[in-house]
């Protein structure tokens, strides 16, 4: 039933990209079916009512809960300022009075007589979505945001940290085996750092502190991302992490050389502003980070193999499990029947030439199409 | 329903929706087959159905049988065409997933928390007075978190109000929003104190659908679980699952309510206990969570932990379990880094499988520690009341405890049953009984069972409405018996003997730090006669005869000289021998003799 081995992650030089931009609650949208939009355009805009905060105001009047309506200086709906005074006993022969000041600046909501406690609500803040990529509206979500379509190069990842950033792509080495080190990084204000088989812990630091946005990279150690982030990811859902700068690994972790096609695709599109995003989730509905760089075009966009998922004799393929693990060849037999592996377990298995001439046989569990 | 001789059953679970046949031939029911195909509650299908119906198909191909017509799966049997009966489970998009709030961490809340659990719920967060959270933060989280419905306690009969009324206020604050359907209220579940419903129904208004039921913890003595875990379940239903793509579409054609998957294994847990006549632990371990469900004197507990789990979660078993965690159970030297990035990679390609002897033991290794720390978490929560007042005699002055003493007594347990690829589809069975006795520490004597295709959750719906039939299955088809491991509790040292044993009239002596396999013609029962050394118990206490039956199976019976509790070797390479020398005494090495 399932698919035995892993789909290849898309590199595509020229593909057709939609990219659903929508507010996290309703709002406005700013765009129109048609309009053109640049990747730092605002296509969306929401204001979010601000938190509301609880105040124990019949606790701190020490009143009982129905008495508070009549010590309110306030009214629901009234604006109130932190530190103001909002509430005061009546006391004793108008002395001894007990007050209630605002704890913040926002507005009164409303106050209940049965837990004597009040609600204060926080200004709006606004909510912007940008279009993140330069293309064309092509649909318009009614009081949510836009589908912007876009035609350019797409390289998913395979795992990422960090959310939406932009940025214009630099190579930082000079090869996909190559690690990125800290005298690697130089100047990159702005910039997405792209390295090749990993990079050092200081490197990234490094490329962090001069003010890189991105780094995409064929992977790192589990360490170097530890030291990065700050913990342990323990679950693989990502994006929200808080650093400077967004990674995206292409290949895994450890040290594995930047595939070929990924690197070169990347190598071509030196200067030009790349959006990225380290999103990752891999569980139902699968997400991975990608790296997208639009561009006008004119003509029918690239012909995307459509049989790209079908591993056949003569594909081409990565072994993303050990003890070949990173090793790229090509499929020479596909065997039907189940092969009794060293683990001792029967599955379906494929022959693959490995491109230093080893045959070796690898669980189709294992491999990973990639397309060159 | 007696009269049913063709059932039809799936399990809708998060990635693959199986379909299993039961017929009834010379009067047993029996399981004939089973087809499965990828869930499909997600674009582009968007309709659970789909996938039942494709993996019905191919039980169709698979038996030769017909059971879907015009686009459902028929009942009843129309001639050669559908099942008389036709039942589902799911846990399609999440499964239910819940908050529970209450006032006192240790007494409401995990009352609440126990409830909501044992009905099949994915606990989100659990919100009290004394979690040490301020108020900011729990409304925070609460915003962050978008559960599918809110049950809320606290508060024993006549005991606080304004703690509740502080809930409820907490609550509109944060405003929680239901993760699926837009348009409707989130349920919220009040099974708190019964002075405190007005308050909390005029703080909480029209913002979300209250439903009232019995107080869950009335008296700190009394909890009162069922009038909660049936409300669940009926929302469940009504709300949830109506909102969940093509649902309405599969409760019209099913012959009993859809159970949640979770609850469903939990009743076939149950009718298991009640038919063993024995305590009864079982374990579902998966690529995301681990849930434990046990059933001890007759009461039943279930706990999910939710980030325990060998792929996606694989990373969380290793930040819980630490790197050395893991590594003290491959019997070969790997360095830690090396350990971390394999993790990694298979949390991020979490479809490969072990190629190599030592990729395999690595896995199974982190099984082990996942194992471990999801019974750990059993045991915390599995337990009797706490902040319960003990009348107590002189003799308990010298014996106090806190209360709320753990209800797991691993020398009461029977029958353990694993279940989850890593445990059903391990390569030897040998691998598969090892993992479960090294992590949960079976003591005395203990029956081992693996799930052979995980099918407790469609005989769990089905025992709602043929509890014969389900049982039936269950023992001759469902589990695949292990055996039987006899573990001698006490400290296990210096190579002495620890217990003189007698199985099948075969004789010997177990010595401290050994590992022995017996192997007794499979599907027999053999009698055995165990005399531990002093200070050593199987069950009849220290230095006692125990005698009685015993069950061998795929691994035979294990004799476990190790002592309790588990103690590895400290030194590296003392470890890894040790860990050799088990693996092989019970014919687990991969590649080793058998």
């Amino acid at each position: 039933m399932a698919v035995a081995y892993t789909p290849g992650l898309r590199v595509s030089e020229d593909a057709v990209i939609r990219k659903q931009r929508r507010l996290p609650m309703k709002g406005e949208v700013l765009v129109r079916p048609g309009d053109r939009v640049a990747a730092d355009d605002i296509v969306a805009r929401a204001e979010m009512p601000g938190h509301l905060h609880t105040v124990r105001a019949g606790q701190m009047l020490r009143i009982e809960p129905q008495e508070l309506e009549s010590c309110l200086l306030k009214r629901p709906g009234d604006g109130v300022t932190r530190g103001e005074l909002i509430g005061q006993t009546k006391g004793l022969w108008g002395l001894f009075k007990t007050e209630l000041r605002s704890p913040i600046s926002g507005t009164l909501e409303e106050f209940s007589s049965t837990s004597g406690h009040l609600r204060i609500r926080e200004p709006s803040r606004s909510v912007e979505v940008r279009a993140h990529v330069g293309g064309r509206t092509q649909e318009v979500i009614a009081g949510e945001g836009a589908v912007i379509e876009a035609r350019g190069a797409l390289i998913q990842g395979i795992f990422g940290v960090g959310g939406e950033r932009r940025g214009a792509l630099r190579a930082a080495v000079d090869g996909p085996e190559a690690v990125l080190h800290s005298e690697d990084v130089g100047e990159c204000e702005g910039c997405v750092l792209v390295a090749g088989a990993g990079a050092e812990s200081a490197a990234i630091a490094a490329a962090a502190e001069a003010g890189a946005v991105g780094l995409i990279v064929g992977a790192v150690r589990d360490d170097t991302l530890r030291e990065y982030v700050g913990y342990d990811i323990g679950v693989a859902i990502t994006g929200q992490e808080d650093v400077p700068m967004t990674l995206i690994l292409t290949e895994g972790f450890g040290q594995l050389a930047m595939a070929r096609r990924t690197w070169d695709l990347l190598g071509s599109l030196e200067g030009q502003l790349a959006s990225i995003d380290g999103a990752t989730q891999i569980r139902a509905g699968v997400m991975r980070p990608e790296v997208i760089v639009t561009r006008e075009v004119g003509g029918a966009p690239g012909q995307e193999n459509a049989d790209r998922q079908v591993l056949v004799v003569g594909s081409r393929v990565r072994v993303i499990r050990e003890p070949h693990f990173g090793a790229l060849g090509g499929v020479i037999e596909l065997p039907v029947e189940l092969t009794e592996i060293e683990t001792e377990s029967k599955v379906r298995i494929a022959m693959v030439e490995l491109d230093d001439g080893d045959e070796v046989r690898v669980p189709r569990a294992n491999l990973e199409l990639i397309e060159e | 329903m007696a009269e049913a001789t063709r059932i039809v059953a799936t399990d809708c679970g998060s990635t693959t929706t199986k379909a299993i046949l039961i017929e009834r031939v010379d009067g047993e029911y029996r399981l004939r087959g089973r087809g499965e195909a990828p869930t499909t509650v997600e674009a582009p299908f968007d309709d659970v159905t789909v996938g039942v119906l494709n993996a019905t198909g191919e039980l169709e191909e698979l038996t030769g049988c017909r059971f879907l017509a015009e686009a459902r799966v028929r009942t009843p049997l129309d001639g050669e065409v559908g099942a008389d009966l036709y039942v589902s489970t799911s846990s399609a998009g999440g499964g239910l997933q819940m908050l529970v709030t209450g006032v006192v961490k240790s007494m409401t809340a995990e009352s609440a928390q126990r409830a909501a659990l044992g009905a099949g719920a994915i606990v989100i967060d659990v919100i009290a007075v004394d979690d040490g959270r301020a108020d900011h933060e729990r409304i925070e989280r609460i915003r962050s978190i978008r559960p599918d419905m809110i049950l809320m306690s606290g508060g024993t009969e006549g005991g606080t109000v304004q703690h509740l009324l502080d809930a409820a206020e907490m609550l509109v604050a944060a405003d929680p929003r239901p993760r699926l359907g837009r348009d409707f209220r989130l349920p919220v579940i009040y099974a708190g104190n019964s002075e405190a419903l007005a308050g909390v129904r005029e703080v909480l208004g029209e913002r979300v659908e209250l439903l009232r039921v019995d107080n869950l913890r009335p008296e700190l003595e009394r909890e009162e679980l069922g009038p909660s875990r049936e409300a669940i379940h009926r929302l469940f239903l009504e709300h949830v699952m109506a909102q969940a793509p093509g649902y309405d579409k599969l409760l019209t054609w099913t012959s009993a309510p859809v159970m949640s998957t979770p609850r469903a294994v939990g009743e076939m847990v149950q009718l298991a206990a009640r038919d063993e006549g024995t305590d009864v632990l079982a374990v579902d371990i998966g690529g995301a969570t681990t849930d434990i469900f046990s059933v001890f004197g007759g009461q039943f507990n279930r706990t999910v932990s939710a980030n325990l789990g060998l792929s996606y979660s694989v990373c969380n078993v290793l930040a819980e379990a630490g790197t050395d965690g893991i590594r003290r159970w491959v019997p070969s030297r790997i360095e830690p880094e090396e350990v971390r990035n394999r993790l990694r990679n298979k949390m991020i390609r979490p479809t490969t499988i072990p190629q190599t002897a030592e990729d395999l033991l690595i896995e199974q290794a982190v099984a082990r520690e996942a194992l471990r720390l999801a019974l750990a978490h059993h045991v915390g929560l599995a337990s009797g009341l706490k902040g319960v007042q003990q009348a107590r005699t002189m003799a308990d002055v010298f014996t106090q405890t806190a209360g709320g003493e753990t209800l797991v007594e691993m020398m009461s347990v029977g029958l353990i049953i694993g279940s989850g690829g890593i445990l059903s589809h391990a390569p030897r069975r040998e691998q598969a009984a090892l993992m479960l006795i090294d992590a949960f520490e079976p003591q005395g004597v203990t029956r081992l069972a693996v799930d052979s295709i995980f099918m407790m959750p469609q005989l769990g719906v089905l025992a709602s409405i043929l509890p014969e039939a389900a049982m039936e299955v269950f023992r001759r088809d469902c589990l695949v018996p292990l055996g039987t491991v006899v573990a001698p509790v006490g400290r296990a040292r210096g190579g002495n003997v620890i217990l003189e044993w007698d199985i099948g009239g075969e004789q010997g002596e177990l010595r401290a730090g050994e590992l022995r396999q017996l192997r007794p013609p499979p599907g027999e029962m053999q009698q055995a006669e165990l005399l531990p050394r002093r200070g050593m118990d199987v069950g009849a206490g220290r230095g006692r005869r125990w005698s009685g039956p015993v069950a061998g199976g795929a691994a035979g019976v294990i004799l476990d000289g190790r002592g309790r509790p588990l103690e590895l070797p400290e030194r590296e390479d003392e470890r890894a021998a040790a860990l050799d020398e088990w693996l092989r005494a019970v014919e687990a090495m991969p590649g080793g003799p058998r």
